[in-house]
Parts: C-alpha cells; structure tokens; sequence
C-alpha cells in the first residue's frame, strides 16, 4: 500500500511523458469485446452482439401471436370476425379524393347511395370501407389520411340511415395503390375509399 | 512489482486520454457556436487500415463529424491495422500527444472496429459514440404493400428479419434498454400495434381496436406507449401503459399523426393541422392544453422525433420533395432543412440522426451528422427500406 502510493505519481509522471512524446513501443491497451457466448445476433454474417445479450427469436417464435397477453386489448371487431368479403359487389362505387382531402365530394353522391341501398337491402350484410392515398405524403401521415377517408365515407353512409356499427374501416395508407404509377392519372385513382360487401358465413 | 507499476501505467496512461478528451471537447460544443448547422467537420488522417476496418472507421466517423484528410490537413493522426484484428492509435497532432492507443479482440472484426471509433470518438468529444447500437426498420420487398420488420447494425450490417408475416408492417419503436419492440402489423388484417419480444420470439397485441392502430411511440422510461387510434371516429393520440391497459385520449385535433415523448416524459409531440396549416404541437403527457411549435420556414411538418437530449424536435416537412428538418424545443430558433429525406429517428447521443431517402422509386436508409450535414447510404438492402428508430 505505502510502496504503492510512492509509485504511483511516479508512474503517471511516466505515463504522462510516454503519452505526450507519443513513444511507439507502449504496449497497447487491449478491450476485449463480447464474443457471441454473450448474446450473439448470429446468421451467417456471424456479426456482432446485442448490448442486452440474448438471441432474436423472430424467426422461430415471430409468427405466432400470443393473444392471451396484452391486457386491455380488445378488437371490437368480434361481429365481422368469419364474415366472407366480396369485393366485387361494389366495386364499381369506389370514391375517389382530392389531393391531401377527405371530404366527400359531391361528385360522388350517387356512389354513396349506391352503398347505402345495398346494405339496406340486406340487413345481415355489413360493410368494410377501405382508406387508401397517393403516395404522395409520409408513410404514418398518409396512414392517418386514409383512415379518415375511410371514415368520412362512414359518416356520409350514416347520414343516409346505415347504421356505423355495421361498418368497420381500414386504411391501407399508400400501401395499396390501385396503379403503381407515380404520374397524376395513377395517383388521382389511388386517392380512393374501396366498399367491400361482407356477408354472414353461410 | 513489475506488475504493479504496469497496471499504473495503463491507468495513468487512461487518465491522460480522458483528461485530454476534455480539454478538446471544446471544438465541437454544438450550441455555444455561432453556426449550429453545417459546421465544419474535424479533419482526421486514417492510415494502416484496409478493408473492412477502414470502411467501418470512416462510416462511423464520418457520421459523427469528422472529415478525411491527408495527415498534413490533419487535426488528429488515427493509424493502426486491421489484419485479423483491430488494434489502432489516436495522436493529436497540434498537441503532439497520443490520445488512446488499444488493441481489440473477439467478437468480429467489423464489431472491433465499432469500438475503436466509438473510442477515438470518446477521446476527442468527451460523447459516447454510436458504433455499436442498433437501429430496427420496415423493408418492403416492391417499394409499397407487404413488407417485415428488421434489426440491423446503426450502419445497415448484420440486418435480420424480425417478422414473417408476409403483411404490411409500419413504425417499428424500441422498449427502452430492451431487445423489444413495438410496431404496427396487418398480420390480423387490420392495423394492430404489437409488442415483439426478440429475446423469446414472443408476441402481444398491445392495441387491436376497431379502425386504425399504429405509429406506437415508447415513453423513454418504458412505461407508456403513445399511439395513433381512430376508435372514437377520428385518428388522434392516446396513451397507454407498456401493456395497452389504462388507454386515454390526449389530442382531439382533426389530424393528428406520428407522436413522440419529451426525454423526462411529460410532453408527447405530434403532428397535426391547427388554423388550416399544419402544425407541429406538444400536448402534456396526461392530456392537456396543446402548444404549437414555430415551424415557420419548414411546411406541412409530420414525423417529429424528440432528441434524448430534450432540445431538438427532428422532422420531416413536405415541400416540392420531404426534407429532414430539425428546430429547437424552446423556439429560439427557426427550423433548419438539412438534406432531403424523411422519417428521422435521433441516436442515443442527441447528435445523429437515421432517415431514409429516396433512390430512384425505392427507400433507402441513410444515416446524417446533423451539424456537419454529412450523411452516409447504410448498407444497401434489397427492396425499400424506411421508418428506421434508433434503439436507445
């Protein structure tokens, strides 16, 4: 302990005269870095580490989706589970938006009636109206725009007596383009509301 | 003895670099400065290192503001090899001395090699580095449509597929400290968000309601999650707890997307449309009276991200193309367009920022010095890559 305390100023006195005389034949410090015992990301690059350690299980357990956790969840979407969609129906009533817009227009009243007296007509059939946008506009913006899309088509079909519970919406953002083109023409028929007819399992 | 005076040796040689890490700090004090963004980088030569060493130090540095000269132009003197394994030096050249002098061993080359900057960036900057942590990312095999999470190195190396769902994906989010994430999956045809384990495989449904679920934002001590829901008939920002119970509405704007939290967790942040332009707003964390951010400058604001430092709102603004722009949290400033891109995400260190850009029809992932402007392609995946989140 005393010896120590002697040598110590002396050696940073050293270290300090090494270091500033940048002399070449210290032997340089060593950091060993954690091999892949520790917690390896694997695949054949047989790359790196993960700080936290541990193996990514994506690949083995990344399907299945355990349904039993998450408390609070719940779809509210239990009445259209096993209901059978057919897109055809009405796929001649696909409304379409102006850039960035959600509003009905007026253009495409005959459209939303054409909707409304299909599901009047049958009252097990419910409806999934399906938001989409250009792909102009950001990715969790556009997902944001084709929902309200979706549901201003919602509220337009309420508004013409549907009941909303027999509607649910999804928006598709700019994940599914009718026409994958980036010119006006493909993203004018891109910027659309889709009804899909959905009815009981026989 | 011998021994003994050794030990010192390394340790008085340690306290010399970190006392000279912090004499040097000065330089690249980022706010004290008068020009905070396109700074001038800190020129450094690189010799002895060929091949995968090299292309890992000058990524890494590059993206954290240094600059590659001749050692003449050269501020500091990093020289080493990189044959079998990574050991290297760091000299100051102004003040003759060497500042970190180290040799690396196990896990992989490219891993050594991450550790050696994130070194030479700790001597020179007093500022961990970024070489070693990780960022997770959508990839999208036709550039739109169905698409998988991924994990990656920050530079876009050692890139693994997390889903297999073969359904839209969107915004993946880290639990803070974990190897977890939270994203948006169609998996069970409608928008959910998801909690991920990657230790276990294991997976949750964390939000399911009816319409939209998605753009989940982890409060920075994991607790809560922020999320874009449309169940009450319009899409606006409700906070949960990391479970998905305890669910409340905090925004009612008629627009509302992307939230992210202020690092001690009390605001959360949002895009939104107020007075017919849009906006960026920050709203208390428990719901509450919403601000609005001076954006000026930098049009129709989506995707902001908070820095972990607290002072910086990153985001993207639509003009003729998506720029990256950054503005500070108190105003004192107007926003700054750094370069083209969208998406961005902060490192842990507050100084970097992961986006993606576009190349050709496709996304690629880039990674930006945010007050040097420099950025670099992270390695190139198949496909189109976007919304990378930095893991902190």
């Amino acid at each position: 302990m005393k010896m120590n305390q002697i040598v110590f100023p002396l050696v940073l006195a050293l270290a300090a005269t090494l270091a500033t005389t940048g002399c070449k034949h210290t032997p340089p410090k060593t950091t060993i870095i954690p091999g892949q015992q520790a917690g390896a990301v694997g695949g054949e690059n047989g790359g790196g580490t993960l700080s936290g350690g541990g193996t990514l299980g994506g690949d083995t357990g990344g399907t299945g989706i355990n349904t039993s956790q998450g408390g609070g969840s719940t779809t509210g979407l239990d009445e259209f589970d096993g209901m059978i969609k057919d897109p055809a129906a009405l796929a001649a009533n696909t409304i379409h938006f102006a850039f960035d817009s959600a509003a009905i227009k007026k253009s495409e009243d005959s459209n939303i009636s054409a909707v409304a007296s299909a599901l009047s007509g049958n009252a097990s059939n419910k409806l999934l109206i399906e938001g989409n946008c250009d792909e102009r506009g950001t990715e969790e913006y556009n997902r944001a725009l084709g929902e309200r899309r979706a549901l201003a088509a919602r509220e337009a079909l309420a508004k013409r007596g549907v009941s909303p519970e027999r509607i649910r919406t999804i928006s598709y953002g700019k994940d599914k383009p009718t026409d994958p083109g980036h010119d006006d023409a493909a993203w004018a028929k891109n910027r659309r509301a889709d009804f899909v007819l959905l009815h009981p399992k026989p | 003895m011998k021994k003994i005076i050794f030990n010192f040796l390394i340790i008085g040689l340690a306290a010399v670099a970190l006392n000279s890490a912090r004499a040097e700090d000065q330089p690249i004090d980022i706010v004290g400065g008068g020009t905070i963004f396109g700074q001038k980088p800190i020129p450094v030569s690189l010799s002895g290192f060929t091949g995968e060493g090299a292309e890992v130090l000058k990524f890494d540095l590059a993206v954290q503001g240094f600059s590659f000269v001749a050692p003449d132009a050269a501020q500091y003197l990093i020289s080493g090899s990189d044959a079998g394994s990574i050991s290297g030096s760091l000299t100051d050249k102004f003040a003759k001395r060497v500042l970190l002098s180290r040799s690396y061993n196990g896990a992989s080359l490219r891993r050594q090699a991450h550790a050696f900057a994130d070194d030479i960036v700790f001597a020179i900057t007093g500022k961990k580095g970024i070489g070693q942590t990780k960022i997770a990312y959508k990839s999208q095999p036709a550039g739109y449509g169905v698409g998988e999470i991924y994990v990656s190195d920050f530079d876009g190396a050692n890139a693994q597929r997390i889903t297999k769902d073969n359904a839209i994906v969107a915004k993946p989010a880290w639990a803070p400290g974990k190897l977890a994430l939270y994203y948006t999956s169609y998996a069970l045809d409608n928008p959910d968000i998801f909690y991920h384990s990657l230790t276990t495989g294991q997976r949750s449904k964390i939000a399911a309601y009816s319409g939209l679920n998605t753009s989940a934002a982890v409060s920075p001590n994991g607790s809560k999650i922020a999320m874009v829901l449309s169940k009450s008939g319009s899409a606006n920002i409700w906070v949960c707890n990391a479970d998905g119970t305890n669910l409340k509405q905090i925004s009612h704007g008629d627009e509302d997307s992307s939230p992210t939290w202020s690092p001690d967790g009390s605001w959360i942040c949002f895009a939104t449309k107020h007075s017919e332009r849009r906006r960026l707003a920050k709203v208390p964390a428990s719901g509450g009276t919403v601000q609005y951010l001076n954006t000026t400058g930098a049009p129709n604001p989506t995707e902001p991200d908070w820095s972990p430092d607290g002072k910086w709102i990153a985001f993207t603004s639509q003009m003729h193309d998506f720029n990256v722009c950054v503005v500070p949290v108190d105003g004192s400033m107007a926003p700054a367009v750094l370069v083209e891109g969208q998406n961005p995400s902060w490192s842990p260190n507050s100084r970097t920022l992961v986006f993606n850009r576009s190349m050709g029809y496709r996304q690629v992932l880039s990674v930006l010095d945010v007050f040097t402007k420099q950025y670099k392609d992270c390695a190139r995946a198949t496909g189109s890559s976007s919304q990378p989140a930095w893991a902190k």
